[in-house]
Formats: C-alpha cells, structure tokens, sequence
C-alpha cells in the first residue's frame, strides 16, 4: 500500500481529488452563508453541468459544448505548461489568446480568409507575443510575469478596438461566422453525430489531444525538451554545460504563445462564440489554463482531463438557480473550486511528510 | 548525571529506495566529548545525524538522551532536546543579517515587541566566550563561508543547544579558518558541549576528536580512541584496504602548449576593481599546473574567464592553437575543454535529473545520444550510464535513475569527475575536485589526473588544499589578490615558503 502510495502518478491523482473535493466543500459552505436553502441543489447544478438537462439528447449535445470549450483551456493550459518546465510562468497566455482570437476573427470576416490561414495567423500572432516577453527576460531581464501581464491588457483592449471594425452594429458581438465567413469554419469532420448533431464540435478536439500529446513527448523524449528542463530545474548548470539559455527561453515562450493562439481560433473559428468588444477584463481561458497545468500535476495528459474537469464546473456555474443568489454566484463557486486546484503540488508535500511520518511511527513493528 | 552518554542511538535503520543507508548502527556520544564519524561517500553519514535531528525517521532503533528514550519527530523536537545541527550544505537567508539568522524562530519579544537590543547583547556574550568572530548586521550573502559557519554555530549556541552535529564543517573552510574552527570546537567541550563531527580529512579527526567511529555501506565497522589509533588505521578501516597518500608520477617533459591565457584581466561582481588583473601563464602537455592561493584571491573568477562562464574584460585565450577568447562554452567543450565546477550544485548537476541524464550533460547532442530527428537515444543513455557508474564507481540507491539531489555530497562529485574525465578532454580544467570525498576516492582522483597527464592531456588544477598543491602537480602558480606572485616546482618547495607568498608576504616576477 505505501509502495503503491509512494508512485509520483499516483499521489498526483490523489492531490488532485483532495483539491478538487476541497474546493467544492468551502464552495458549499459559501453558498451556505450566502443562502442556506437552496446551497445543496447549487453544488450539485454546478457538477451536474450537461447532467442538468433532463432529454439524454440534450445532455449528449451540452457536454458536447462543454468539450467544445475544453479544446481551447487545453491549448491554453499546456501553454502554461510549456514554458513552466522552463521555470516560466507565462502568465501572458490570456493575453496571447487574445492575439489569436483578434487575427483569426479579424482575417475571417474582413479579408474572408478560410480556416487555415485564419489559424496559422492566430498561432502567429501568439507566437510573436510570447517572442516579446522571451525577449525581454532574457536579453532585459524584465520578469516574465510583469511584462505578461502588461501585454494582456494591451492585447485586451487592441482586441477590442480591431475587433469593432467587424462587429455587430447593435450588439458588441462580432459577427457570427456561420452567417458572414462560413469559408472559415472549422471543418467538423462529421463528429458533431457522436453528440447529438451538436454543429460546433469539430477538428478543434483531436488537434488539442494532438497539441498535448505532442508537447508530451517533445518534453519528454527529445533533445529541444531535455535542454528545456534543465535551464528549468537549473539555469546556471545549462549554462556551464553549453545549453544556449537565451535561446532556449525565448523558444518556449515563443511555443507556448503559439499554443495559447492557437487555443482561441479554436473556439472562435467554431463559431460557438463572438467575440464581446465591451469586454473590461482579459477572457478567463488564461487564468483558468494555469489551474488546468497544476490540476493536471504538470504532465500533459493529466492537464486533458484536468482541462475538462474545469470547463465542466466552468459551464455548470451557470446552472445555478438565480432565483436564490446572485448573478455572480457561478463564477464564485466555479473559481473557488479552480482555486483549490493550484493546491496539488502543496497536497503532494504534504501527503509525502505524512507518509514518513507514519514509517517511522510503525517502522519497529513491520 | 549518572549516566556517561549524553546521547545513545541504538541499533538504527534507515532505508531508502534501493539502498539501506543505514543498517543497525549504533553510536554512543559521551559527555563532553568530540566524537567524530568517519566512512566513505555515501557510507551513511549524514544520514545518520539527519536521524538524530528529526529530519528522517529510522525503520528500526531507539535514541536515548541521557539514558532516557526519546521520540524526535522533526527538528524542533531535535532542538527541545537541545541538539542543534550545522549542515553540510549551509541553510541560511541569504538576504537577512546575521543577527536575524540567529534569532530566526526563537526571537525575544516583550509586549509584541521585537526585542534586538537583547539578543545583539546575548549573542556578543557568546562569541566572545567561544572565539566566534561575527559582525552582527552583516548580511549573510556578503560574508564569507567562514563567517557564515560561525552564523550557524552561535545559532546553535543561542538556542542553549548541548549537542552539537557538524556536517562535513571543514570543506569549505580555508585552512586557517579550519583551524580557528578546531579551537572553536575544542573550546566548546571545555564549556561542557558534546559534538559529533564529520570529516574526510584524518589529520582533522586525529587532532580534535577523542573518539571516532567508523561506517561502511551503511554498516557499524567500529569505534576507536584516536589516541590509540592512526591516520593509515583509521583509512584502512574505513576502505577496508590500505590507502596511500602520495601521488606516484614519473617524471616526464611537457609537450606543446594547450592552453595559453594571455593579459587576461577579469571584472568583479562583488566589489570594485577586477578580480584577475594581468594574468598570464600556459599549460602543455603532460603537465599538471595548479593555481594555489587562499580563497578568494581571484581563482574563480580566473576559471570562470577560462571556461567561459564569465566574459574576459581583457587578454586573449588560446587553446589547441585556436583563439577562444570569445569562444561560446559549448565551443571550449567541443574543441576540448573539461570542467570540473567548483560548486557542484550551482554549475555542476541538475539535482532534479537523473543521474544517467547528469551524466550526459555535456554530450546529449552529439550522434551517441541523439538521433537525427531530434530523438534521444534512451538506450545508449543507459548503457553508457552504466559504464562511467561502473568505472567511477558512483554510489546510489537506484543507479541510473536515481534523482541526483538523493545521492550523497561524495557521490555526486564523483558522478562529475566521470563525466568530465570521460569526455576525453585536452585540457581539464578542475576546481578542488576532491573536496568532500573520502581518502580512498582522492586517491583514485589523483591517480586518475595523473593518468590524464601521462596520457599527454594538460591538467590545470585549482586547489585550496596545501597537501594536494605539494603533491599532484609539476607546476605550482601562486595566486594573490587576482595575480600571479610566484612559480615553484613542488619538489623544491615547502609549504611554509608556499605560504608567504600565499599571504602576499613575498612575490616574484613570473615570466611565460
Ligand atoms: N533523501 C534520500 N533519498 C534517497 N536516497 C538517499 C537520500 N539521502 C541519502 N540517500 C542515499 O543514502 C546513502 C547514504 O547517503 P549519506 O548522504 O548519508 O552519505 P554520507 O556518508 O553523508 O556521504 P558523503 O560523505 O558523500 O556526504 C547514499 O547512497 C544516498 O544515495
Ligand atoms: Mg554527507
């Protein structure tokens, strides 16, 4: 039992349980302050999420929307992923995202490019931005996390102001793709039949899963990912052994743009959302990929689930019935739950200490 | 106090995965007494004292403190007790002061109120009971490892801790300061203290300790009274045969030139003014030169210039006949530059890879272990791991894949000198590449750098250590403040003349 304890994959999946449970118990006991009656029926609507629906056809086809927006938290949580094995934490994917979402939406309805130029230029253009902030730290040694943040509101507010050139006159929504660019939908590949003739899920699904695999076994089993790790876990050894350390930061963050780029055309180029050009605040996507990277114990295909696990009480905030709490209430509870989910690392320290505390408690007897 | 020993651990086993560091050992600390502990690298050493201070808990054995069972669960259990530890490796703040080292966690307050006035007071008292020189509002990032050691101690000291564990206190020490911490030592027994010291080194052991015991392998060999004992009994006890502690080398004529350093003149990151001014001297083959001074006199920013950790601020470098003054560290390796790091943590490992990935630290890209498409080639990363930890004999619990942060300090050393030496290099470079390592595996270092020398390789050698600056090389350059003050052909010199000219009491004119 301890043996099988001991295995790093192992207490990863128990940390992050721990996480997850806790986080939903301080999320009832918030809803319980707020409104004691109806806070066990609003937990269980945030898990639930496509359970809530009672005809199985919509549950097939809202899990299916739940998926569709999995694909961009994937891209954007092994965004984070990437450059954190380089000991970066690329707090700018929600700024690069941004980036992505501004050139695909924006070359789709005004230049009516089709889907794969729309997407290259959303990698691109992320690319580019996490060029910037590679650049900075390693020839300027400003902090990634400064020079980030600074970036997404820059991008959130240039997003806006390009984005208003092609959106709806009445609404702050751009176009709808379906009615303005069909050329540039993503192709769907039939797969919507797997959920109920849901028509938003597409290519974008097997492309994450392709991203992290990929990201896996570049990380794991290449040179680019040995050379990673090591400026990573220690950059002055990188350096004494000839690793060319400038090169290789600004790479992973010039990879991890891509990634998060790449992540917004994703949705955007489904056509499952427009764009808001009122939006005061970042998208969320960004955010929620750091969590995603730590839910997922750092390793790419944990971060698939942990990705789905997070759109899922992401989604499923918005089942909560209003009638009893406010507007914002699903958006507390679901960032609470997040919340917790940058706790694993902490939950695995911990479970370590005790289990050695407990060896050396019954050591004499067995 | 009617029992003789001030702590007893009896019969302890520790395990780890792969490797029983320790096995049923045990060690009685009288009253008073310096005890020291005595094995080869990865013997279980520290370990052990990690046991006694609450870091790890035994599978098996009891500890008694006079007499009486205790439980030590983490180290402030070990501290109630009042057994203090100085690590092998040094965990102060480097941003906090000394003073504020000393008091962390036990800080006098009256009302809430930080109470400094007292403490400075208090720890004055102690160093000047027990000869240990501090300035108080230092911060520890600005002082030298020796005052950082002294740091340690009066933290012990102020926390009225009885027992005291030093871990390996005299690697990083001068040999003056090594002295002045033997009187320390000696001066805290009189003051009713007992200690457990670790060292590699015997003469330090026959000097201060009263008794010594000994592990191999884990295992309880034996304990000794140093007034009945020697330096050869203790090593033979320890490696389990004789260890000879003279370098044989034949004579031999030096070849061509591989290294020529040139003016070369380094800046400083810690003070104004440069660290190497003007310095120049060559290295041929089939000869071992070694840069002697006390530390801090320039040699590891001359190193850092050498091999290209740090940019020369002038003068030019030539290896092999190629100018490599602006060469890139990758390019100094491939031409033929090995480097054994004066700090193996800092430069030398990536303690979170594996040991067969340090091992291939400066080779993953080449043909053996990289294919063309980008792809390592995990099998020859493993046979070939398997190799330099056969032949250098590198110690650890899962081999190959052992994480480099679990292996013992010795070990890790060595797993850099395979690694280095295995290159094939033409000129090595190596800083104090035997500190922290056992008798019987100097033995094997120096063997092995006078095997490199006899091959026809240039071997330059930074050493802090008088017996190794006798006895390894052909050339000695001294080094003071950043130059080069003297050139002596070890067989004709003496350590005392050596020393003048360390002190900067002497100098002579060099010429190339
Ligand atoms: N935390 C750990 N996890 C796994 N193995 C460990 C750990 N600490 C030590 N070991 C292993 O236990 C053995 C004993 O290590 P220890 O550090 O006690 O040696 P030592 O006698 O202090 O050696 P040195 O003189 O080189 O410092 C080594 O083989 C080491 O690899
Ligand atoms: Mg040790």
């Amino acid at each position: 039992m301890r043996d099988f304890l001991k295995k790093p994959a192992v207490q990863t999946v128990i940390a992050s349980l721990v996480c997850v449970v806790v986080g939903m118990l301080i999320g009832y006991i918030v809803l319980l302050i707020i409104n004691p009656s109806g806070a066990g029926k609003a937990i269980l609507a945030v898990l639930k999420n496509f359970m809530n629906y009672n005809r199985t056809n919509l549950k097939i086809r809202n899990l299916g929307n739940t998926i569709v927006k999995t694909a961009p938290l994937l891209m954007c949580a092994l965004s984070v992923l990437f450059s954190y094995k380089v000991g970066l934490f690329n707090i700018g994917a929600s700024g690069q995202y941004c980036a992505g979402a501004c050139i695909s939406l924006y070359a789709a309805l005004k230049w009516n490019l089709g889907w794969f130029p729309c997407l290259i230029l959303a990698i691109l253009a992320g690319a580019v931005l996490g060029s910037i902030v590679g650049c900075l730290k390693s020839y300027y040694n400003v902090n990634e996390v400064i020079s980030g943040i600074m970036l997404n509101w820059i991008m959130l507010y240039g997003t806006n102001a390009i984005l208003t050139t092609v959106k709806e006159p009445t609404t702050p929504y751009t176009y709808h793709l379906t009615d303005k660019a069909p050329q540039a939908i993503l192709p769907t590949l039939g797969l919507g039949k797997l959920f109920a003739g849901n028509k938003y899920i597409g290519i974008a699904v097997p492309l994450s899963i392709l991203a992290a695999v990929l990201v896996k076994i570049i990380l794991d089993k290449t040179k680019f990912g040995y050379e990673l790790k090591a400026t990573g876990f220690n950059r002055n050894a990188a350096k004494y052994c000839g690793m060319a350390e400038k090169r290789n930061i600004i790479l992973s963050l010039v990879i991890s743009g891509a990634l998060a780029g790449c992540g917004a055309a994703l949705l955007y180029l489904a056509g499952y959302e427009e764009w808001q050009c009122s939006l005061a605040s970042v998208p969320a996507m960004g955010f929620n990929g750091i969590a995603a990277t730590f839910l997922g114990g750092l390793n790419p295909i944990g971060t698939i689930f942990a990705s789905f696990f997070i759109q899922h009480i992401t989604t499923g905030g918005s089942h909560v019935d209003l009638s009893m709490y406010c507007s914002q209430i699903s958006e507390l509870i679901s960032s609470l739950i997040i919340y917790l989910c940058g706790f694993v690392l902490f939950i695995k320290f911990t479970l370590n200490k005790v289990l050695d505390r407990q060896n050396g408690k019954n050591g004499g007897k067995n | 106090m009617n029992v003789p020993y001030a702590v007893e651990m009896l019969n302890i086993t520790k395990k780890f995965p792969g490797i029983i560091a320790n096995d049923n050992i045990s060690l009685q600390l009288k009253h008073g007494e310096i005890h020291a502990l005595l094995g080869e690298n990865g013997a279980g050493k520290s370990t052990l004292m990690s046991v006694l201070f609450g870091l790890y808990q035994p599978e098996e054995g009891e500890i008694r403190k006079d007499g009486k069972p205790v439980k030590i669960n983490d180290p402030n259990d070990a501290n109630a007790l009042g057994i203090g530890m100085v690590h092998q490796h040094f965990k102060l703040v480097e941003c906090f002061t000394v003073l504020d080292n000393i008091i962390m966690g036990v800080e006098p307050v009256k009302h809430g109120i930080l109470q400094k006035e007292e403490a400075r007071k208090k720890i004055k008292k102690l160093s000047d009971k027990y000869g240990l020189a501090v300035d108080p509002d230092a911060k520890i990032e600005d002082i030298t490892v020796g005052m950082q050691q002294r740091t340690e101690i009066l933290k012990m000291l102020y926390r009225e801790n009885e027992i005291l564990i030093f871990d390996e206190p005299t690697a990083v020490l001068t040999p003056q300061e090594i002295d002045e911490l033997m009187q320390i030592m000696k001066n805290l027994v009189k003051e009713g203290k007992s200690i457990l010291f670790i060292s590699h080194k015997l003469n330090e052991i026959m000097a201060v300790a009263d008794r010594c015991t000994v592990l191999r392998k884990g295992k309880y060999i034996g304990t000794v009274e140093t007034k009945n004992t020697s330096i050869e009994e203790l090593s033979s006890m320890m490696v389990g045969r004789n260890v000879s502690f003279h370098v044989e080398k034949k004579t031999q004529t030096p070849g061509e030139t591989v290294l020529e350093v040139r003016n070369v003149t380094v800046g400083s990151k810690s003070h104004h003014g440069d660290s190497v001014k003007n310095v120049s001297f060559n290295v041929r083959r089939g000869e071992i030169v070694c840069i002697a001074g006390i530390d801090g006199n320039g040699q590891t920013e001359l190193v850092y210039g050498i091999t290209g950790l740090e940019p020369l601020k002038e003068g030019t470098l030539t290896l092999c006949g190629k100018d490599i003054t602006k060469a890139s560290i990758r390019e100094r390796n491939i031409i033929g530059m090995s480097h054994i790091p004066e700090d193996r943590h800092k430069h030398g490992l990536v303690l979170d890879y594996t040991l067969e990935d340090n091992l291939i630290l400066e080779r993953y890209f080449t043909e053996e272990f990289t294919d063309k498409a980008g792809f390592l080639k995990r099998d020859n990363i493993r046979k070939y791991a398997e190799r330099l930890i056969d032949q250098y004999d590198i110690r650890s619990g899962q081999g190959p894949v052992t994480t480099a942060r679990s292996m013992s300090g010795g070990n890790q050393q060595k797993a850099i000198i395979g690694r280095e030496m295995d290159k094939q290099p033409e000129l090595l470079v190596a800083v104090q590449p035997t500190r922290g390592i056992d008798v019987g595996a100097i033995e094997y270092i120096h063997k092995q750098l006078v095997q490199e020398r006899d091959k026809g390789k240039a071997v330059l050698l930074v050493s802090l250590e008088l017996d190794e600056v006798m006895d390894v090389p052909d050339r000695i350059l001294v080094m003071y403040e950043g130059e080069i003050v003297g050139e002596f052909d070890p067989k004709k010199t003496t350590q005392e003349e050596l020393g003048l000219y360390m002190a900067g009491a002497k100098r002579m004119e060099v010429k190339v």
